[in-house]
């Protein structure tokens, strides 16, 4: 059904989007904070990435500035919340509007090429893999360095003081914790990881455009809410690779649905389908633990 | 030791709905005291301890805890002087984070926190010998959900958690309201058993008076944001809730007249 390129193309994007989920892991389910700055900051990270490689900057120092932009962006998100008490949703909006002048300022137009650039794919050109499995390669070793980092985070004082934060913030504070210091810390992590997958984004796609974060949020959700129904988010490990899992599905899914013919849907149906699978993914668990239920008290 | 003077707050300030919590509260706790405080709904109980806490900012007063001027720090700030239990029992703990990873969050109450694993070997030892003497049989369970146990269960993990390190001052919520009543004694006598082995300084809150004369070494009462009476020592020995009804009615007969209350 799908060809071995749309195969490996979705795995790409599914291993960069499996980047954003883990952002909005860390925003929507640690710290209970709904943040859609993330539909400004993964472009923030693209321009970012794509401004300095034009300029002759390395490759990969240029995409660790992307994402020290977009944790950038999400401190101030946070900074809105916490300091000024702007609810965290508006706070999340706000900053998300500025960037995309911000964006278009920091581009000089509305979108770049990187075509005939070195980006942090090039080198590994040369290690005589088929050309659609190299990005595939990276950024599984990306994906999974990021993966482990996070959960070594999670479990250490401070990542446990940010699970608390979110989950019982008063009790939080009573154990001595800052809560609105861990939310500044957590939101910033969290669009420092969306930052970074906005230049790979871009590196990967050989282009920045100032329109390319539209829908990174439900995107990141649907990976992430898709996830948890595939591997149950018992611990945070399983938690964290059901965000990888979820956005390859989702991928793939999306790759299935506008190859099989007999559906008829063209890619710019792509944001419908993105709804429809959205909604399915909150939907269907809810109705198997229903179903469940029923079948168990039958048996009673 | 801690002490409160001339704590006065109000809540909704120039609002149709102003409400003046504190009056006036002044209250001074000395080392190894374990004060039980009653009163009525809306004498300020809660709001006091808050204020102690931080929970809550006074307009006005003083709160000085082991001789320093905490009144303007949060909640977060005291913490390393201030050990809390709360009133709902889920509220003490994160039902999401493992027993271990909630004691591992409370042995490091009040101090910076780093990069290095929260759940380290040398805790669990520490954990495994607090838990034990619970009897809960919670010793084995440390990679269990906190939220898998009962509100009694995750009440007495909570004091233990209050107790894991050196405070100043642990304040009780009114601990044992949520509880039915075999699991309220049971963390009552778990609280009296805690506080006499590590002779902690405590303030209790508490709506029984029958509680607020049995346990502790000190009683006070709040009414109408401020204290109405202080009893201990010889004063407070085989009073009964019959004689503080009484000491009640006087006092009230002097501060307010026209005042319903309701006595638990």
């Amino acid at each position: 059904m799908l060809s071995n390129i749309a195969f490996y193309g979705a795995l790409e994007t599914g291993l960069i989007y499996g980047l954003v989920a883990f952002g909005i892991y860390l925003s929507f389910r640690v710290l209970d904070f709904p943040d859609l700055t993330v539909d400004g900051s993964f472009p923030l990270g693209a321009a970012v990435a794509a401004v300095l490689i034009l300029d002759g900057w390395n490759p990969w120092l240029a995409t660790g500035c992307a994402a020290l932009a977009g944790m950038g962006a999400g401190a101030v998100t946070a900074l809105l919340n916490v300091k000024l008490n702007i609810l965290n949703l508006l706070a999340s909006i706000l900053t998300m509007i500025a960037l995309y002048s911000v964006n278009l300022r920091i581009m000089g137009r509305p979108n770049l090429a990187l075509l005939q650039e070195e980006t942090v794919l090039t080198p590994w050109y040369d290690l005589g893999l088929q050309f659609h499995q190299v990005p595939v390669l990276l950024f599984s070793i990306v994906a999974l360095v990021s993966l482990v980092l996070l959960w070594r985070f999670m479990k250490s004082e401070t990542g446990l003081a940010m699970r608390a934060t979110g989950a019982n913030p008063r009790m939080a504070r009573a154990q001595g914790i800052a809560t609105g210091g861990m939310i500044v810390l957590g939101v910033a992590l969290s669009n420092g990881l969306v930052g970074l997958a906005g230049a790979l984004f871009a590196q990967s796609q050989g282009a920045a455009d100032v329109t390319m974060g539209v829908g990174v949020i439900v995107i990141g959700l649907a990976s992430l809410i898709g996830g948890e129904a595939v591997v149950t988010p018992s611990t945070v490990l399983r938690a964290l690779i059901a965000c990888v899992v979820g956005a390859i599905i989702y991928r793939l899914a999306i790759a299935l649905a506008l190859n099989a013919d007999f559906l008829g849907l063209k890619a710019q149906d792509l944001n419908l389908i993105t709804a429809v699978l959205v909604t399915l993914a909150i939907v269907l668990p809810g109705v198997r633990t229903k179903v469940a239920g029923r079948l168990t008290r039958n048996k009673a | 030791m801690i002490s409160a003077t001339d704590l006065k707050l109000t809540f909704g300030k120039g609002t149709p709905l102003e409400n003046p919590a504190l009056r006036g509260m002044s209250l001074t706790v000395n080392q190894g005291e374990f004060v039980t405080v009653i009163g009525s709904n809306g004498a300020g109980k809660s709001t006091f301890l808050n204020a102690l806490a931080g929970e809550v900012m006074v307009d006005s007063g003083k709160i000085v805890v082991d001789n320093q001027d905490v009144t303007k720090l949060p909640t977060h700030k005291r913490a390393s002087r201030v050990a809390r239990v709360f009133q709902d029992p889920l509220a003490g703990t994160c039902e999401g984070l493992t027993i271990e990873e909630n004691l591992a969050l409370a042995i490091k109450r009040g101090q910076r926190r780093g990069l290095t694993a929260a759940v380290k070997k040398q805790y669990l030892d520490t954990f495994r010998n607090s838990l034990s003497s619970l009897n809960l049989g919670l010793e084995d369970r440390l990679g269990d959900k906190m939220g898998l146990l009962s509100g009694g269960q995750r009440q007495a993990v909570s004091l233990l958690m209050a107790s894991l390190t050196p405070s100043a001052i642990l304040l009780l919520d009114e601990h044992t309201a949520a509880l039915d009543p075999k699991t309220a004694r049971f963390v009552l006598e778990l609280t009296e058993k805690i506080i006499a082995e590590q002779k902690l300084t405590a303030l209790m809150v508490t709506h029984s008076m029958k509680q607020a004369l049995e346990v502790g070494s000190r009683t006070v009462m709040l009414h109408q944001g401020q204290v109405v009476f202080d009893i201990a020592g010889a004063d407070r020995q085989g009073l009964e809730v019959k004689d503080l009804l009484g000491l009640f009615e006087k006092q009230r007969g002097l501060t307010v007249d026209d005042d319903s209350l309701l006595l638990g």
